[in-house]
């Protein structure tokens, strides 16, 4: 708290206003309704509605649709973070073993951060598009039956991999940061010890980096739950069949393309429960981290 | 961590593999917005530019995207740019005016305005799709900028590194400023502003970013092709594609789309890495 400060009562007021209106009106107001629908079910005819409690909730988590949905989450964020996270850890590890050209490299590793998501989608459908892709055109000639619009696990292969190619440039920055805090003492004395690399990097440099990991893995999980959005809508839109369904898209498709209210702000709550999980695991770690420097 | 001989040049040997990995999907999306229709159908595409790159581009730009998006290329990247700019000023005009508001005044339920835009952190667009919608119809912004633009540049991260940095702001520096007769816009315009210019740069950079790759919002408030972003535009194109899609023209407006954030990105690469670090932590 400041010693000094302003006297004014009107002009902070003022200041806030803005702010304080946009949240008001575009996020509370909205996720105040979605709580409310979240426990009222409608007529068919949209004309009135009725409390039913927990019911849509219920519903929602006996759905099969809805269960699968959390399955191919929960795969697809896994292999996104593991795929994005470790080849960006190794990136990181070999580019400071360089002394010339590390700027290059970083200036040639960050673009894809500045890709839209959903164009991260279509390049890799451009290259993998089954009738003019020309990395397509290697599989068919290996005997491989390549139709990504047709086969659900080569499907989610190709959104994960341009969900992974988005990503690796953010966590590559963010452990080349995380490697560069590690005292270089430690490494020498490890040297002296006779530890060889490989013993030096799993007892010394990856424990001290697991505040960097940790991060990492929530903003990757945020990142693959939400974000991703654009790459199944603009690849897949969920399918083929349902196998590349995620929670945001169902969301999306039950809310505002089939319009099924309850059960979308059911699933609109169920997911705010999601992010606030995460968003305090993210900050009670981050409290942590200002205790170890 | 510093490798030698060997050791060093399998270390440039991995870097330039995944260099190539990752710059692989937009060189090929570039060589194939220089060819012809004809060669990007007929796998596999050369891995050099040909020789109809000035006939694509031309062509694109002189209306041709009308004939499949229904709208010009200019007035996508017009509707894009617009909505990146105006996101990124926004937010840091807003943000910074809570932020000055929350740490050089004193009014009562301060912190409890501070904790209201920081939760909003924890209510992205996903998870309230629809009853934003309804709220954009009942107000009358769907199709309007005002409604691409407005409802995203609420920001909890810029008010939070705003309000971090003022706080580092030594009390003597107010006192001074204070003693000399300066208000709060004097204080603002003279020693705050030119302070922060870095700050602004770094959350401009990734909020620049974060505006041009928008894609669920503009996809949820706009019917009309008039008022599409490129990527939303793209996605259309691709979606109706059939026999006789203009390839050449996707792949140009592909790399239009892709261009602009990222030369944003290289060129302010200092303010950028500022800027993800510090919004981040």
């Amino acid at each position: 708290m400041r010693r000094t400060v302003f006297p004014h009562k009107l002009l902070p007021w003022l200041l806030l206003a803005p702010q304080l209106a946009i949240t008001l009106i575009f996020f509370y107001w909205p996720a105040a309704q979605a709580f409310r629908q979240s426990v009222l079910r409608e007529d068919p005819f949209g004309l009135s509605s009725k409390f039913v409690g927990l019911a849509n909730f219920r519903k929602v988590l006996n759905d099969p649709a809805y269960l699968n949905a959390m399955q191919v989450t929960v795969v697809f964020s896994v292999l996104v973070a593991f795929f994005a996270m470790g080849i960006a850890l190794f990136l990181a590890v070999q580019v400071e073993k360089i002394i010339r050209g590390k700027g290059l490299y970083r200036t040639l590793m960050i673009w894809p951060y500045a890709v839209a998501p959903a164009i991260a989608g279509m390049l890799w459908l451009f290259m993998f598009n089954p009738s003019f892709g020309t990395l397509a055109w290697p599989l068919r000639q290996l005997g491989i039956a390549w139709n990504p619009l047709l086969n659900g696990d080569q499907a989610m292969a190709l959104v994960v991999a341009a969900a992974t190619w988005k990503q690796i440039s953010y966590n590559f920055l963010f452990f080349v940061a995380g490697l560069q805090a590690i005292p270089k003492s430690l490494l020498e004395a490890a040297a002296i010890d006779g530890a060889t690399k490989r013993h030096a990097f799993w007892t010394i440099v990856f424990p001290l980096l697991t505040p960097t990991t940790f991060f990492l893995l929530v903003v990757n999980t945020v990142y693959a739950l939400f974000d991703t959005f654009g790459i199944i809508h603009a690849v897949t839109s969920g399918g083929p069949g349902k196998s590349t369904e995620t929670l945001v898209y169902k969301v999306y498709n039950d809310g505002f393309v089939n319009l099924i209210m309850g059960d979308s702000a059911a699933q609109s709550v169920i997911l705010m429960v999601i992010v606030i999980a995460l968003t305090a695991f993210q900050f009670r770690f981050i409290e942590k981290r200002v205790h170890y420097g | 961590m510093v490798a030698r001989g060997a050791a060093r040049t399998m270390a440039h040997l991995w870097m330039i593999l995944g260099v190539i990995i990752v710059a692989f999907p937009v060189y090929y999306v570039f060589i194939a917005s220089t060819h012809s229709v004809q060669t990007i159908l007929r796998p596999p595409l050369p891995l050099l530019p040909g020789a109809e790159a000035y006939e694509n581009y031309r062509g694109a730009f002189s209306g041709e995207i009308n004939r499949i998006g229904g709208v010009s290329l200019w007035r996508l990247l017009g509707n894009t740019t617009l909505i990146a700019v105006g996101i990124a000023v926004g937010k840091i005009v807003i943000s910074m005016a809570s932020a000055y508001a929350i740490v050089f005044f004193k009014f009562p339920f301060r912190m409890a305005c501070f904790w209201l835009i920081f939760i909003t952190l924890m209510l992205p667009v996903e998870v309230r799709i629809q009853p934003t919608y309804k709220v954009m119809v009942d107000l009358g912004l769907i199709d309007t900028y005002a409604g691409l633009i407005l409802p995203l540049i609420a920001s909890a991260t810029a008010t939070l590194l705003f309000r971090q940095f003022f706080m580092t702001i030594p009390d003597e520096l107010l006192e001074a400023a204070r003693v000399d007769g300066a208000g709060p816009w004097r204080f603002f315009k003279d020693i705050l502003w030119p302070l922060s210019l870095t700050n602004v740069a770094a959350i401009f950079v990734i909020q620049f970013i974060y505006g041009w790759t928008q894609y669920l919002w503009p996809l949820l408030v706009t019917n009309s092709n008039e008022m599409n972003t490129i990527v939303i535009a793209l996605k259309k194109m691709i979606s109706f594609a059939d026999a006789d899609t203009p390839w050449n023209l996707v792949m140009v407006t592909s790399v239009l789309a892709i261009l602009p954030p990222i030369l944003v990105v290289v060129l302010m690469q200092r303010w950028f890495v500022k800027g993800l670090v510090e919004t981040e932590k």
